[in-house]
Order: C-alpha cells, then structure tokens, then sequence
C-alpha cells in the first residue's frame, strides 16, 4: 500500500478527538495509512445507484405502564466510585 | 475460583476445568427450571449476552470487572426452557472480528483445525461446541458472527431473521444488523434452541409483534415462531426445492472451499432439489456498505463507555473530556478504536453524504437484489466463508485484509434475512461450511434445506 494513499495524521487526531479516545503517537501514525487504504476501499459506494428505500414496517407501542426497574444499588454496582447513591463523574468543564 | 494465567490472562476458568482451547472467559454453573424442551441440555453464552450475576466482558478490558444485574431475554428463554447454562465463551472484541483475536483475554484455538482461528466474533460459543463443552451455544451474528465461526469449527449455526429473537441485554455494536441466534452440532439442535429463543419481547421494540390483539387485523398470520416449531422442519426433505447458487460469491473463493461446495451441491440435487445460478450484482458493494454502517453505529453506541456508570475509569484528575478519553483508550483495543474512528469519520460533517448515505443506498439495492432472488428460488446457497480457517496470526496486521473475508456472509445482515451455515466437507487446512439464505421469516425453509446436507 503506498504512503499517498494515506490520511492526514492531524485528521485523525481530529476525528480522535470528536470520538474521546486519546491515541499514542504511533496507533496515530498506524491509524492514518490503514484508514487511506480501507476510505480508498469504501470509495466504490460511488458508483451504487440511487435506490427507493422504502422499508414495509409499522411502529408497535406497548401499554404505557409502570414496570418494576433496577434498583438503584443495582445501578450503581458497577460504578467505579458513586457518592450517595449517586455515580461519581469527574468535574464537568 | 483461580483465574488462569493461559491462554489469556484474566480468565475466571477453574484450573480443573478442561478448557484446552480456551473457549471460555468465565466458567460458572446456572442450572434452568427442571423441565422444558432444553431440559438437561447444557449452552455456553457468548459474553456479549447479559448474565444476571455473571461476569459479561464483551471480550473487552472495558467491562473486565461488569457484572449485570439482570438477564437477556434469550438467556431468561434459555433457562425457562430448562438449560442449563455453563459460561462465558471468547468472542472478538466488542463483536469486532472475524478470528476471536481481538478478544482482551486472547485467543481461541479451532477444535477442528488446531493452530488455526476458531472464526469470530462468536468463536469460543463455537469452539465450545465443536469440542463438547457444551451441547448448544449462543452468539451474535453482525456481518457473519455465527455463520463464520460455525463454518470454521465445523458445527451449525443460524443467523435469524432481524427481529425473531430479542435483542434484549444484547451489548450493542451495531443495532440495525445484529442478532442472537444458535450454534449446534446438528441443525435439528441448533432449531431446537431457536425454538426457545424467538418471539417478540416488549423489551425489544425491533423484535417482530404481531400476535397482539389489536394488530390482527393489520397481519393476517400469526407469529412465524408461535405458529412453527422449527426442530420439526429438520427432516431432510428437499424435494423439488430450488437452490440459487450466488455465483458472485463463488467466483473468487479458494479452490479447495469451492470443491467441497460444489460436492454438497451435488449431495443436494440426489435428494431431489434443482440448483440453478443467480448473479446479484449489489453484493460487489456489501462489505464497504457494511462496514461504513457497522462502524457508524459502532461510534454512536459505544459512546456510552465513559467509565463512570460501568467500566475501566479513567480517574478523576481533569475535566470530563479528558478522563472519557483516557478510560477510552485504556479500555479499547486497536480494533475497536479503528472502528469507533472510522464510524465517527463516516458520520462528520463533510463526509455523512459520501460514505453513510450511499451505504444506505447499497443496503437498499441489496434487498431489492434478494428480492428478485427468490422469485426465482426457495433458498440461495454460497460458501459460507470464501477461505478456509487462517493461522493463528496471520491477519491481525492488516484489517482491510480481514474486512474482506466477510464477502459472503454481510449481505445478509445488511438485507435482514435469516441465512444457516451446515458443515460442508474439510480441506487440508480445515472445516468448509455452506451458508443457506432464505427470504425473510423464511427460517423453516433453511433449517430443512440445510438438514438435508447432514
């Protein structure tokens, strides 16, 4: 595979970014080649034609009814750190 | 309990247990009700199916320590029906493989062709299988993660219908693609589980609901599972059915897969069926298709591992930007990162157009093609995978090279269908499995057809 084909690593420190997934320098360098080669892959979708999608399904409500949920111990069992019975986040801005 | 230190490190497997291919992530014994039809009859789950109580890892470091507080619908099925469950089986990470390589805890030797890959992502569920663990298995099937492994490890397996089995306490990768379904060593198995599992769940709003009252009249048949058993269809008897072969995914398999394909062929046409050839040009896009909406989805649904209500943390020094993307990177592995970062690409302003949306065109062609198909045809047959099971490690150092060997078995996630791969003779380089597709809620007409080939 040549190195033209490949992505800017800026683009996917960008991207990266967009997603919250802090990357090493090389999975960076790693990433940007292989996503040249499979973006040139995905490059043959330019040639599907335009096709009607109309798909034959009709949306099915259920009763509007209390039901019995987790608890809230349940929902917090897995939480790395909670505090009062609320999860522990890190600070927001 | 003694955590194993091989093949993977942080495996819950007993020392005394015999797990010498390393199937299994979590070993743990929950036994069903006394009777049903799965009475007796033991499943391993794949670990993206949620265990009240059992650790759930999804073959990822970010949920090493996840413990659900409730169960799948198809596991409370399971154990209603009088399974016994016996574990956790390996499984790609996140479902994002085709070899179980990607799995945090490492890999899965193939039972049927040792030192190769087991297929994936669901490839403990099927080596459990193949080497007796269990007598059934669970997986989830994306782009071919039943059919793949089943192939690869020489047993059955059925991808359903999209909406026949809840997808309820299923770990999503990608919603519009992904469903459970059975992994057997014979297909009157693998319908028997299928039997226990489908049927519209209220948990799962995808999963088809027309046995309600109040839509009767809007469907005049009943539920395709409340109306079929489906181990009753595996009789063997093919009969004046039509088979399509798909010549598009034929054409360029290796040698020896396409030898064994033709020769089942041939056992098909002698117990009465007519093969015929079809060509569906829409398939030549559906791995890029595919891809570009797996990985869509993937990005959207895997933006709930922040590392605060479940999973790896990422500490507490810092803004909430900055430890997201620290448990993130801690958490995943490259895989999952490459298709997180593909997806979000494919969906960012500038580019939703170029690659999502005529992904979307692609998915609709495809099923018009399918369509059209099966005027002509009761099923359409292909080798299920166009190679035979790699080494151990022969892939892993060229994604787009593995993306490519999913040709056969996506078009179907992509179209909705119900499709089944049956053992189909070995090659030197191990098991060969045939996949059957049928038109949608067609799944009785497979598990026939594919009985047919035992």
């Amino acid at each position: 595979m040549s190195d033209t084909d490949a992505v800017d690593p800026e683009e996917v420190r960008h991207v990266a970014g967009l997603a919250r997934v802090d990357l090493e320098d090389d999975e960076v360098e790693r990433f940007a080649e292989q996503f040249g080669d499979i973006l040139a892959y995905f490059d043959a979708l330019d040639d599907v034609p335009e096709t009607d999608r109309e798909a034959d399904l009709v949306n099915v409500f259920r009763a509007d009814e209390v039901h019995e949920g987790l608890t809230q111990e349940e929902a917090l069992q897995n939480a790395p750190e909670s505090e009062d019975g609320r999860f522990k986040g890190p600070r927001v801005g | 309990m003694a955590a194993q230190d091989s093949p993977g490190e942080g495996r819950l497997v007993a020392d005394d247990f015999d797990d010498e291919h390393g199937a299994f992530l979590t070993v743990e014994r929950v036994e069903g009700a006394d009777d049903g039809p799965l009475a007796g009859a033991t499943v391993a789950v794949k670990d993206n199916i949620s265990t009240d109580g059992m650790r759930t890892t999804c073959g990822s470091a970010m949920l090493a320590d996840y413990v659900p507080p409730y169960d799948a619908t198809v596991v409370e099925r399971l154990k209603d029906a009088g399974a016994t469950i016996v574990g956790k089986t390996n499984m790609d990470e996140f479902g994002m493989g085709t070899t179980t390589e990607t799995s945090a805890f490492g890999p899965t030797d193939n039972p049927a062709a040792p030192g190769r890959v087991p297929g994936g992502s669901s490839g403990g569920s099927a080596a459990a299988v193949a080497a007796g663990q269990a007598d059934y298995a669970l997986g989830s099937d994306t782009g071919g993660s039943i059919r793949c492994p089943a192939a690869f490890c020489g047993v059955v397996g059925i991808k359903p219908t999209y909406g026949l089995v809840s997808r309820y306490g299923l770990v999503a990768y990608a919603n519009s693609l992904e469903q459970i379904g059975p992994i057997a060593r014979d297909v009157e198995g693998a319908a028997t589980v299928l039997d226990a599992i489908a049927g519209p769940d209220e948990r799962d709003a995808t999963t088809r609901h027309d046995t309600r009252d109040d839509l009767a009249d809007e469907y005049d048949g009943q539920h395709p599972a409340a109306a079929t058993t489906y181990a009753d269809a595996a009789d063997g008897d093919v009969e004046g059915l039509s088979v399509g072969v798909v010549t598009n995914l034929v054409e360029g398999a290796d040698e020896a897969v396409v030898e064994n394909f033709e020769a089942a062929l041939d056992d098909l046409r002698a117990a009465g069926a007519t093969v015929h050839e079809v060509s569906l040009p829409s398939v030549e896009t559906a791995v890029q298709a595919y891809y570009v909406i797996a990985m869509s989805e993937a990005s959207s649904n895997l933006a709930r591992f922040d590392g605060v209500r479940y999973g790896q943390s990422g500490g507490y020094d810092g803004d909430w930007n900055e430890t997201f993307a620290k448990a993130r990177e801690e958490g995943f592995g490259e895989e999952v990162k490459r298709r997180i970062l593909l997806g979000t690409y494919a969906l960012s302003a500038g580019y939703h157009d170029k690659y999502y949306k005529q992904a979307q065109d692609a998915r609709a062609w495809l099923k018009q093609d399918f369509d059209e198909a099966f005027e002509d045809a009761d099923v359409l047959a292909s080798p299920t995978m166009p190679v035979p099971p790699f080494e151990l490690g022969e892939s892993l150092d060229d994604p787009l090279q593995m993306y490519l060997a999913d040709a056969n078995t996506v078009p179907v996630n992509l179209a909705n269908l119900p499709a089944i791969s049956v053992p189909a003779g070995e090659t030197d380089r191990g098991p060969v499995g045939l996949q059957l597709v049928g038109p949608a809620f067609g799944e009785e007409t497979i598990i026939r057809a594919g009985s047919a080939l035992e």
